[in-house]
């Protein structure tokens, strides 16, 4: 099936030279409104088959916001959402139901997530009763037993309800679930931030064990950059309901450019910590993110299109200069490496001192 | 130093009509003056137990044995009025969540210069007085103005420093901060830990820190304790303890987390397993069906923690512990 022409900033965030067939998913100028808020403005990326995108940024920056968006659990003013060159976002509802085995989410509280009144057999087996409802009643309890035993849980736990059994465990329910179909791309929000570090290894393990056996590609959210590190294939930074850099794991790590995402990087505590400092590297960055889509501070009289001008983070950036007011673009510094900052070709070019 | 604070062989347990459930179990420590002090552990480990009892904040259904003694005088068990003499001005906590552990309903000034009222003795409109000066202290921009502001007007950050300067009003010898940053960004919660380290340096109490983040209290803590299943398994200097953990579950947990620097893995390293829950009676060591080292005498023989050989200063709860 041919691509339709997609208008603005089409293969933004993508890597060179990727031929467009193998783009599964690829989200364009993506609005997302809460009442006069603009909680995400001009998202756009692509998302290829097999691939594992991280999405990282601080709570409130969109990155849930996003996920839903894209799966239409909230409605989005404007932008396309194209799924192998559909567009979801509009799609009548009748035809969307069917992509929807397709497209499976995995959230961030396990128990809540989880119906408490079905026992884990019938959490697991309802994607089933939907999308295959041929299926009899022993091949579908045959296939909830297999994937259970997949998650590793026990398959004589069918019977059992949530609430019996640890986060972890809930954790894997919620994925078996989310599995069962051998959905084409899952999206993962913060699927181990409410665990215990021992327990996150385990699942993110997990991930990446069924990912490879089915072929998934996923959108990782997490604020947890040494997590999205190990597992993604490229990173996206969100700041207030925004991109600010898009790259490949190793350049993102190796050279971040926008100055938010290496605030971002100098923030995380290192470990373990150097033999005989004070404490870790700290960020120079202070306060906090703005809510997004709030007017900003310093113009309280601005109308909220007047925040969609300029860059988000130049009330805390130390590089901040008058050009940063103006409207800013995701622009390619380098193959597959997009940056959302006025100064980024100078950050490339030679380093910069902070302004103050 | 004498220590502060004094916990010796606390137990904490919940009883059921069948059974009881322990959440600490015979914890003895010792808190000095001025020095930071950090309980590490994951959820239900019983870490935020221990200092529930020692501010006589345990649930009605909980049971403490042991004894708890606050400047030498015992607390556990003490009546209320005696408690309330100690907690809130010299012996005052710090929460996970800034949100819910400030009045919704009454302006930060209040709620700040409500503590020196109580605690203090002063009139109110010397509260109000001390109460901005605290939170110049504690780096909140424009205090004047915050001061007549609700705890749902400032960010999760400003929060946690108003809750911080609500601890410090009193200048007391213990503050205890159960995961102050764990609600918190990574940026902001660089932040709230530098401020923690400049107040001990300018206020000079001691602290307490409750974290399950090794990151977080790495930068803070002088002395690290692990738990693990209720008990303390691992209690070390610092930087001893990241140089090289004895424990193997604090050797686990180390390597548990995953890394900025080094290779990038295609999988994360894991602790197998889980931890038993409170209820589950263990006999032997409680780590032993995760710990590949575990021997026969780990099912059978509880570990105690004894110090090991470099001069007391390193205590480990195991048969077989790390080579260092």
């Amino acid at each position: 099936m041919p691509l339709p022409v997609v208008a603005v900033n089409a293969g933004v965030g993508t890597n060179a030279g990727d031929s467009a067939n193998d783009v599964l998913l690829r989200v364009a100028d993506l609005r997302v409104e809460f009442g006069a808020r603009a909680v995400l403005r001009d998202v756009t990326f692509d998302l290829h088959a097999g691939e594992t995108l991280g999405l990282v940024g601080e709570s409130g920056s969109g990155k849930s916001t996003l996920a839903r968006a894209i799966l239409r659990l909230i409605r989005s003013s404007k932008g396309s959402v194209l799924w192998r060159g559909q567009d979801l976002l509009a799609c009548e509802p009748a035809a969307l139901r069917p992509l929807r085995r397709d497209l499976q989410i995995v959230f961030q509280d396990p128990l809540a997530s989880l119906d408490p009144r079905m026992t884990v057999g019938e959490i697991i087996a309802e994607p089933l009763r939907i999308f295959e409802p041929a299926l009899n009643a022993q091949a579908r309890s045959d296939r909830v037993g297999e994937m259970l035993e997949r998650v590793g849980l026990a398959a004589d736990m069918i019977g059992r309800y949530p609430h019996e059994f640890s986060g972890g465990q809930c954790q894997r329910i919620g994925i078996a679930r989310a599995m069962i179909l051998g959905p084409k791309l899952l999206i993962c929000d913060e699927p181990v931030s409410s665990l215990d570090v021992s327990i996150q290894g385990q699942i993110v393990n997990l991930l990446l064990d069924l990912q490879r056996d089915v072929g998934t590609s996923m959108l990782f959210i997490s604020h947890n950059l040494a997590v999205v590190r190990h597992i993604s294939h490229r990173i996206l930074v969100m700041y207030s309901g925004r991109v600010v850099e898009i790259a490949s794991r190793d350049a993102l790590f190796a050279a971040p450019v926008h100055p938010y995402t290496r605030a971002l990087l100098a923030a995380v505590a290192v470990m373990p910590p150097p033999r005989g400092a004070a404490g870790p590297a700290r960020a120079p960055l202070t306060g906090g993110p703005p809510i997004a889509g709030a007017p900003r501070r310093a113009e309280p009289a601005a109308s909220p299109a007047a925040a969609d001008f300029g860059c988000a983070f130049r009330d805390r950036c130390a590089y901040a200069v008058g050009i940063c007011g103006t409207t800013v673009r995701l622009e390619e510094i380098a193959a597959g490496h997009w940056v959302a900052c006025h100064r980024s070709q100078e950050f490339t070019a030679s380093p910069l001192a902070p302004k103050d | 130093m004498a220590p502060i604070l004094n916990i010796d062989d606390l137990t904490v347990s919940f009883p059921q009509p069948d059974r009881s459930i322990f959440a600490v179990r015979q914890v003895s420590l010792a808190v000095a003056a001025r020095e930071c002090v950090a309980i590490v552990g994951e959820s239900g480990s019983g870490k935020t137990q221990i200092f529930m009892a020692a501010m006589g904040l345990l649930a009605g259904n909980a049971a403490a044995q042991g004894s708890v003694r606050f400047e030498g005088s015992e607390i556990l068990g003490a009546p209320a009025p005696q408690l309330n003499g100690i907690r809130g001005s010299k012996l005052t906590m710090v929460f996970q969540d800034p949100m819910t552990s400030l009045t919704p309903h009454l302006k930060i000034g209040i709620q700040l210069a409500e503590v020196l009222v109580c605690h203090a003795g002063k009139s109110w409109s010397e509260a109000r007085i001390a109460a901005r000066r605290m939170l110049e202290r504690v780096r909140v921009p424009d205090p004047a103005r915050r001061l007549n502001q609700y705890p749902h007007e400032l960010s999760g950050g400003l929060r946690q420093r108003v809750t911080i300067g609500m601890s410090l009003l009193c200048e007391p010898l213990l503050v205890i901060a159960d995961e102050p940053t764990t609600a918190l960004d990574v940026t902001v919660q660089a932040q709230i830990v530098d401020l923690l380290r400049a107040m001990r340096e300018e206020v000079g109490m001691a602290l307490v820190l409750i974290s399950h983040d090794l990151g977080v209290v790495a930068g803070l803590a002088d002395r690290i304790l692990v738990m693990y299943a209720g008990r303390i398994v691992e209690s070390a200097d610092s930087a001893e303890l990241f140089r090289g953990p004895r424990h193997p579950y604090t050797g686990a947990l180390l390597k548990c987390i995953p890394t900025l620097s080094g290779p990038s893995l295609a999988r994360l390293p894991t602790l197998p397993g889980q931890p038993p829950q409170p209820g589950d009676s263990v006999d032997g060591c409680a780590f032993a069906p995760r710990c590949p080292r575990a021997a026969e005498r780990c099912r059978t023989e509880r570990p105690l923690l004894r110090e090991i050989e470099d001069g007391g200063a390193r205590r480990v709860a195991c048969h077989f512990p790390l080579s260092p």
